[in-house]
Parts: C-alpha cells; sequence; structure tokens
C-alpha cells in the first residue's frame, strides 16, 4: 500500500539580541555556568520582566519576509509546566495573539529533481510565527562520566526564540530538509539568527503522520471504515542537525506504516529521535506535559503593533518593512540578471548570504580595474564554485575563513584576464594563494610564473621539441591528428607550463606545414 | 461546568500539589464558587467588548537591547538547596 506522509515542521531559531528577552542579561555563548543570570530571568519573587524592543524588531521582520500578517494586537502568555530548566515553572510564550499569521515560504528544490522527486518550486504554509523565551540547559554528564544527579545552568534562560510553525504541507522527508535548509537561509539573510544547529540555535521539532495515496481506492474504503486508524500524529523531538532531520523523519514515517500494515493502532505521542542508535523512542514522561494551562502573562502589556489612528506604533513595523534585506530568491535573481549567471551558478553563489556578498566583492574589486562585468562575472563563478568552495568544503571551513579574499582572488582572475598567467599556472598559483595566503601577483614574480608570450621565444623552443620528437613529428604528418596534442604537452612541459598555449598552438602548426 | 474530585487531583498533579482528602474536597466547593461567580458575570452583555488581556492601559514597554549584567550571580546561586562549582544540583532528570 502507498502511504503519503504529512508533516508539519516547528523551528525555534535564536535570535541575535545582544540582551534577553525580558532582562539585560548577556546572550554571549560559551561563558561560565550561571555567570549571565538575573533576578529576573531566574524567576525571584517581584521582579518584572521588560521585553526587548531589538527581538521584536527580529521577529517581525522575520515574519514579514515569511508573507505573513502581522497582528494588531499580539500578547504574552504563560506556558506552564514543571521542570527543572525553567526556574519560574512556567515559560513566557504566546498562544492567542501570536506575532504575525498565516504566511508561506517558497522552497526552492536540488538540482537532481530526478532524486528527489520534488517540484522544483513549492509553497510551504506558515502557520504563526511567535517570540518566547528559551530555558535552561541541563547536563547529565560531566566528560564521558555519567552523573546520578543533574547540573542545571541557567545562562541560556530567557535568551529570544523565535517559534517558526509551518502548516503540515510537507510531504517527505527532502521536502523537510529543503524547508529548513530554505528557512535558515532567509533567517541568514534576515541578519535575525545564526541558525547554528550545532549550538543550538536553531531546533527543529516535527509533527508526523502518514495518509494513504488517495489514489488507492481500496484503502479509501478500509480508511472510510475504520475511522481514526489513519492520520494519527506523533511529535519527534531532539532532531538536531538537518542529517538527523532526514534520518528521524524517515524512521518514523516507515515506523507508523508498519504499525499501520500490521493492523496496529499509531498513539499520539512525544517521541524522541536517538541518534546513535537510529530511532524514534517514546518519550512517556511527557504524558502530562501537553497541558499547559495557558493564560496571559500578567506581567507584560500588549503589543500594539498597527492601529490606524495611532501613526507611531504603525511606524515601527512600516519602518521594518521599508528596510527589509535582499532575500535569498530575490539575490539569486539579480544574479542571474546583472551577472548572467546560470540558474545553477546563481543557485549557488547565493545559497549563503556571506558566499553571496564574497561573489558581488570579488566583482565590484575586478570593475574597479576596469574589466567588463560580463566577461568577469562567469569566470568569478567559476572560480568560486568549483576551487574556492572545492577547497573549504574539503576542510570543512566556511566563506568568511577563507585565506584567499575577494581582492586577492580578484587579483588572480586580473593576471589571468590580462593573459599575464595562463589559466593553467593560474590553479598552481590559486593553490599556493590559499596555502600562504600571499598575493598572486607576488607568487607570479617570486616563482617566475609569468606566461610566456615572446613568439621567438616560443619558436625557439618548439624547434628543439620537433628535433627531439622526431618520430611523433612523421606520425602527424602520417595523419595522425591526436599527435600535436603530444607535442603541445612537451612544449608546456618545457615551459613548466608558462607557454601561451594559443601562441603554441599556432606556432606549432606553422612550423610542421613548413618542415 | 462543575468541578469534580477528580479535576482538583488532576490539576493538583500538574501544580506538583500533595493534597489531603479534607483540602480535595475544600477545594473543589471552593473553586466551583469561582464558576458561580463567573456565571453571574456572564450575565453581563460583552459583544462589543473586547477582551481585556492586562488591566493596565499601557502598551507597548519595551527596552532597548542593552547588556547590564548583575554582578552579583552567587547571590542567586546561594538561594541553591544543592549546588556544585557554579552550577545548581537537581535530582536526576534524563530523557
Ligand atoms: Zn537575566
Amino acid at each position: 500500500m502507498n502511504y503519503q506522509p504529512v508533516i508539519g515542521l516547528e523551528v525555534h531559531c535564536q535570535l541575535k539580541t545582544k540582551s534577553k528577552l525580558f532582562c539585560a542579561c548577556s546572550t554571549e555563548f560559551g561563558l561560565p555556568a550561571n555567570s549571565n543570570i538575573c533576578p529576573v530571568c531566574t524567576g525571584q519573587p517581584g521582579v518584572l520582566p521588560v521585553l526587548n524592543k531589538k527581538a521584536v524588531e527580529y521577529a517581525i521582520r522575520t515574519a514579514i519576509a515569511l508573507n505573513c500578517k502581522t497582528a494588531q494586537q499580539s500578547i504574552f502568555a504563560r506556558k506552564n509546566y514543571f521542570y527543572p530548566d525553567l526556574p519560574k515553572n512556567y515559560q513566557i510564550s504566546q498562544y492567542e495573539m501570536p506575532l504575525a499569521e498565516d504566511g508561506y515560504l517558497e522552497i526552492l528544490n536540488a538540482e537532481n529533481a530526478e532524486i528527489s522527486r520534488i517540484p522544483r518550486k513549492k509553497r510551504i504554509g506558515i502557520q504563526r510565527v511567535h517570540l518566547e523565551e528559551d530555558a535552561g540547559k541541563l547536563l547529565h554528564a560531566v566528560g564521558s562520566q555519567e552523573l546520578d544527579y543533574s547540573l542545571v545552568d541557567f545562562n541560556r534562560t530567557g535568551i529570544p526564540l523565535l517559534e517558526i510553525v509551518s502548516a503540515p504541507e510537507i510531504n517527505s522527508p527532502e521536502e523537510a530538509y529543503f524547508y529548513l535548509q530554505t528557512l535558515k537561509m532567509n533567517l541568514q539573510y534576515l541578519d535575525v539568527s545564526d541558525c547554528d544547529m550545532e549550538k543550538g540555535s536553531l531546533r527543529c521539532d516535527g509533527n508526523v503522520s502518514v495518509v494513504a495515496e488517495p489514489s488507492n481506492l481500496e484503502l479509501e474504503r478500509k480508511v472510510a471504515g475504520s475511522g481514526k486508524k489513519l492520520g494519527v500524529k506523533t511529535e519527534i523531538k531532539n532532531m538536531n542537525s538537518f542529517k538527523a532531520l532526514k534520518e528521524a523523519l524517515s524512521y518514523e514515517i516507515n515506523r507508523q506504516i508498519e504499525v499501520l500494515e500490521s493492523g496496529g493502532k499509531i498513539v499520539q505521542e512525544t517521541r524522541l529521535w536517538d541518534a546513535d542508535r537510529g530511532i524514534t523512542q517514546s518519550m512517556r514522561s511527557k504524558e502530562y506535559a501537553h497541558d499547559y494551562r495557558y493564560f496571559p502573562e500578567p506581567d507584560l502589556v500588549p503589543l500594539i503593533l498597527s492601529i490606524d489612528h495611532d501613526l507611531r506604533e504603525e511606524n515601527f513595523v512600516a519602518e521594518i518593512k521599508k528596510n527589509l534585506p535582499e532575500l535569498p530568491a530575490q539575490r539569486k535573481e539579480r544574479f542571474i540578471k546583472e551577472y548572467q549567471l546560470s540558474e545553477y551558478d546563481a543557485g549557488v553563489v547565493t545559497a549563503e548570504k556571506k558566499l553571496a556578498d564574497y561573489y558581488e566583492d570579488t566583482v565590484k574589486k575586478l570593475q574597479v580595474t576596469g574589466f567588463k562585468l560580463q566577461i568577469v562575472a562567469k569566470t568569478i563563478a567559476n572560480w568560486i564554485t568549483t576551487e574556492l568552495l572545492g577547497k573549504l568544503n574539503a576542510e570543512k571551513k566556511a566563506i568568511i575563513d577563507s585565506p584567499i579574499k575577494p581582492e586577492d582572488l580578484a587579483g588572480l582572475i586580473k593576471l589571468i584576464q590580462e593573459g599575464t598567467i595562463s589559466g593553467k599556472i593560474a590553479k598552481t598559483v590559486f593553490e599556493e594563494m590559499y596555502n600562504t595566503g600571499k598575493k598572486a601577483e607576488k607568487i607570479v614574480q617570486e616563482k617566475g610564473l609569468v606566461q610566456l608570450t615572446d613568439e621567438k621565444e616560443i619558436a625557439k623552443i618548439i624547434e628543439g621539441v620537433l628535433r627531439e620528437n622526431e618520430t611523433i613529428v612523421r606520425e602527424y604528418k602520417a595523419g595522425k591528428e591526436r599527435a600535436l596534442g603530444a607535442l603541445v604537452g612537451a612544449v608546456m612541459k618545457k615551459t613548466q607550463g608558462r607557454a601561451n598555449p594559443q601562441l603554441v598552438n599556432k606556432i606549432l602548426e606553422e612550423k610542421l606545414r613548413s618542415c | 461546568m462543575k468541578i469534580t474530585k477528580k479535576d482538583v487531583e488532576y490539576v493538583a498533579k500538574l501544580a506538583r500539589l500533595a493534597l489531603t482528602e479534607e483540602e480535595k474536597e475544600k477545594f473543589c466547593s471552593q473553586l466551583n464558587q469561582i464558576l458561580l461567580y463567573m456565571e453571574k458575570l456572564n450575565e453581563l452583555e460583552t459583544k462589543d467588548v473586547p477582551p481585556t488581556s492586562h488591566v493596565l492601559a499601557l502598551k507597548n514597554v519595551w527596552r532597548e537591547d542593552e547588556v547590564k549584567p548583575f554582578t552579583h550571580t552567587k547571590e542567586i546561586l546561594k538561594n541553591a538547596p544543592e549546588k556544585e562549582g557554579n552550577y545548581f544540583k537537581v535530582k536526576k532528570v534524563i530523557e
């Protein structure tokens, strides 16, 4: 039987404010335990939370980019539950009247649509976007030493989180992966979050169910007869990497199908992804947790984000809208138009904001030196997507850690365009630049790699090569065209690749004709 | 709607409260009285009254994103029934 997975994702991203959501504690990562805490975020009696304006700004910026409707009025709520990572015994979150609702994110798919079986573009609905505070961190082991108690660090408590809830419109683990990738890319372009899954600044939970493919009539009849048999969802937690997201969803989908196929029932529950064992497991301790008894947070007054007769507040949202940065999809389109990049190249260089910045920086540096945009734009894209990213990816380095800076890459391409070095030599120079951080010009001078363009000198070398390779010359004369390649190779070897290839070809052919 | 003893026990469990049988009876009747009062309020026509989320007529109270470190973090740690180094120490909780 065929089943279609139905997935909704709940993403939490940590907003990159300097201070926490409701107090002035720092949000800095990696400080000693419990050094960024205060009476407010540890829930001491008599304290009052005060909302961080920047966090609201970031949240609204994101909501607008996700095509959501921002609320006219938004309120905070207490979500009540007991857990040692939550000092107040409630989390300040939003329930009724979130900041924004009802948007969508258009996901771009992988180039290899054949494998993914997914349409190239798809809109995934965004149900809501709201602000809440993070909880603390629990430690169950010190190093490899398992503790028989737990330790609590409240540094993270109260750090602003943006919760983004998708509609259940994702239909495969791959699509979930693209959704999260695209969302992450947008959040980075919006400059609201670092989205570092390793540091926990981007987290993702999923709701998963499976339904029989509508085309399967037989099964439909079965479902109609047995009512609630299909479509019960489970909540999957702890998918803390892109790999985990895909694996956990695949596992859970298969698990549910197996349960249904063997005549069982899906139990609505929370399940935890165990990456080591590659399975999801029921979290029995969460049985009671779903009754959070939300109620409006009495310590915080409502947010009025836009009303006709209050210009000041309306300006707040309008201002954010006006200053919305360029988003990845827009930037990609612009790169295709402005730099005449292929869809593929534009997709690769805009996949990360910092990479797109790197690309544009390099273009600008070259333009300064008087090169035509159309000529260099594509060359730069090639060098970045093949050589530079190849190196960086192999070393798991980010573009900002590239030892070759945009002006240096521009310098290298300038030397190629001017004919100072050949494309082949350029690769050697690039290697050297990457390893030593030296500038292209300096490497070329030091190593004497300047391209040989003196026709007389090339002719002399060619004459020598022809004398040394009489057999090959005879073969060529006998009609074996491929022999020419061997002769060119010999010339290049003699000049350590410095000879201008066009000139070598030209002179070589002339000499062969006349000898 | 009427609050039963079972409801009281459920809420008590959520709030981690251990109640005696007498307390359960007492809260059951008190909670029912509160609900009765709410029913009284329901007699009012509130069709055109927007729900109140806060009793003060304030809105958009917020602060700029500035860090002001709290310097007495050790005092907070002092309140902990148990601690270890800079950490609060609790009974083992693990999923
Ligand atoms: Zn604090």
